[in-house]
């Protein structure tokens, strides 16, 4: 069928534009609520464009013309099916990490075992490799300060009766450089999760290595009361991002799923968006303890006391991940209805 | 397939999503060659803010001391992944490079893109950069029929080029002029009946598109079409040489393309013809 196009134009022109208008003021302000008259005519003119175009492309046209429609059609389809999807609650960032995080984080605990299990067998490698050649300490810890005796570094530390007076820097670094370590975790998910694994096995070689080294100097104590303050939170967090590239890895093979790719990785997007911006929040408070808590040693600061506080953070850590937000809000309930 | 019951597939260059309900629509991909230029304007404009604060750190250095270079570590780190998701989620899914290049990221099936994944296609960047200039990313764009990187895989997103919403002027078919081929109603039949619908819209391409032609492709085009309209039409001689190449494909056009209603003189209705 050939349609006659400058009829067609000139009829159907009109509600194309009105159409494009009331997606222009939709895209503008996305949160605008549409009336039930609005809504109607939305639907009613994506209707008229969308069988248009199925018209046009069942004959000879010209281009132009579907290249202007399609934009359209494609842009009220969105707006349609997309809305109904995000039903456009306001982003609620207090729910968002005491309930959404932990959901997320409950939801795929298998991902976090295996992120937790990887780092224990790193941890593991690397402590036995310690025990049986002491001199690769120098190939598998990357840091100078770790570098000599245990027994010398505590001497020192102890004998510092002056704090740096750079310690925001040096949480601002912390923070941004392990940041960058757990989106790396969590992008790495991408290779199907080889990338994941590697990164976290790597950082549970040096962690084992780091507690081998200080336990067999004797300077276990020191150990604890340096590494708990931060690590409580920090370990665990590096644990949540390896989860997120897991759980991306997971969709990406999608074992067992009779779903698409684009279907599974539409289905984890969400909730591991929800890990590595929880994963976020952590490492802000890791960095800030890690600076301003974890470097202050006896006499300076007590190390049951540093050691009671690292304890006690991550008693509550496992708590809120275990048991937070598994009572629905008030407007949960209203939304669900 | 996409939410709404639509199925996902893709061209060459286009991504084209096609519902349940019959419709089917198409947008243009971007190419990585164009994704790359955006990236590098994008990056220009972060070194332009890193330089601005790195200009206020050093006059504010003395006053605000270890506070002063934390805020400068934060600001980079800030700049360097906040810029590309505030943008992205403020202009829906266009950051100042892809504005200039009239690219913008889509959800892949089509529908309203979402906040979780504009941060996970953003935060997938240290991957698709490896191991250096987007390599990763760039190599999986290139063999990817859709033009994805790993990021627009994981967030389930294409960037697509944006087209110029302008509707053709379709007045320049000539609508008042004389149609000698209509007053011939056996030749305008059997033009009717033998040009098949592809050649039709050829046509309407050639005379819409006729002034960005240089004058030399304009005359060889028309007279390459014209040769087949004489072939296929049996244009007899008298009409044949009262019209140039031009006029006898835009008559051919007018016809095709326009219906007159008996007696009005008027061009409105639809033809039905059915192959």
């Amino acid at each position: 069928m050939i349609v006659d196009l400058p009829r067609f134009l000139k009829n159907e022109q009109s509600a194309w534009q009105d159409l494009q208008m009331l997606l222009d003021r939709l895209e503008t302000e996305p949160d605008a609520a549409l009336s039930l008259d609005e809504a109607r005519r939305l639907h009613t003119l994506y209707q008229r464009a969308a069988s248009g175009l199925a018209r046009l492309s069942t004959s000879p046209s010209e281009r132009g013309i579907r290249d202007y429609l399609e934009p359209l059609v494609a842009r009220a389809y969105g707006e349609i099916h997309g809305r109904d999807a995000v039903r456009r609650l306001p982003f609620r960032p207090w729910h968002w990490f005491f309930r959404s995080f932990p959901r997320a984080f409950r939801k795929h605990w298998l991902a976090f075992a295996l992120a937790f299990s990887v780092t224990m067998v790193g941890a593991g490698f690397g402590a036995l490799a310690l025990a049986l050649d002491p001199q690769a300490k120098s190939a598998i810890m990357p840091f100078s300060h770790l570098l000599g005796e245990p027994g010398e570094r505590v001497a020192n530390e102890e004998n510092q009766s002056e704090t740096s007076d750079m310690r925001t820097t040096f949480a601002a670094q912390l923070m941004t450089h392990n940041t960058r370590v757990s989106i790396l975790a969590m992008a790495l998910g991408m290779t199907y999760g080889v990338g994941t694994w590697i990164l976290l096995f790597y950082n549970g070689v040096i962690l084992g290595a780091v507690c081998l080294d200080y336990i067999a100097a004797g300077e276990s104590v020191f150990l604890s009361a340096w590494l708990l303050p931060h690590g409580s939170v920090e370990i665990p967090a590096i644990f949540i991002a390896g989860q997120a590239g897991f759980v991306l890895a997971g969709a990406l093979i999608g074992r067992g799923s009779r779903s698409t790719l684009s279907d599974r990785m539409r289905a984890v997007v969400p909730d591991t968006a929800t890990l590595i911006g929880g994963v976020a929040i952590i490492l802000v408070w890791a960095g800030i303890i890690e600076s301003f808590l974890s470097q202050d040693h006896e006499p300076v600061l007590p190390y049951g006391v540093k050691i009671a506080f690292g304890l006690v953070q991550i008693t509550l850590l496992i708590l809120f991940l275990a048991f937070a937000g598994r009572r629905k809000a008030k407007w949960e309930k209203e939304a669900a209805l | 397939m996409g939410e709404g019951g639509g199925a996902l597939t893709a061209g060459t260059k286009r991504l084209v999503i096609r519902l349940e309900e019959g419709v089917r629509f198409s947008r243009e991909l971007a190419s990585p060659i164009t994704r790359m230029l955006a990236v590098l304007v994008d990056l220009l404009v972060m070194l332009v803010f890193m330089g601005i604060v790195s200009r206020l750190a050093f006059a504010f250095a003395p006053a605000l001391g270890d506070v002063g270079v934390a805020l400068y570590y934060w600001a980079g780190f800030v700049i360097m992944f906040g810029y590309p998701l505030l943008t992205e989620w403020l202009w829906g899914g266009q950051t100042v490079g892809k504005k200039l290049l009239r690219l913008r990221v889509v959800d892949a099936g089509g529908l309203h893109l979402r906040f979780p994944q504009i941060l996970i296609r953003n935060l997938l960047r240290p991957v698709d950069q490896l191991p250096a200039f987007y390599l990763v990313g760039g190599l999986v764009a290139f063999f990817s029929p859709t033009s994805r990187r790993l990021g627009d895989l994981a967030a389930n997103t294409v960037v697509i080029r944006l087209p110029r919403q302008i509707l053709p002027d379709l007045e320049q078919i000539a609508p008042t002029k004389y149609n000698s081929l209509r007053a011939d109603r056996p030749l305008a039949a059997r033009l009717r009946q033998r040009i098949e619908p592809d050649l039709a819209g050829v046509l309407m391409e050639l005379v819409l598109r006729r002034d960005i032609l240089l004058p030399e492709s304009r005359l060889t085009a028309f007279a390459a079409a014209a040769t087949v309209l004489r072939r296929l039409g049996r244009v007899p001689d008298e009409i044949a040489e009262q019209l140039t190449d031009e006029q006898l494909v835009r008559n051919t056009v007018d016809l095709l393309f326009r219906q007159e209603i008996a007696g009005a003189g008027i061009l409105t209705a639809v033809d039905t013809r059915k192959h």
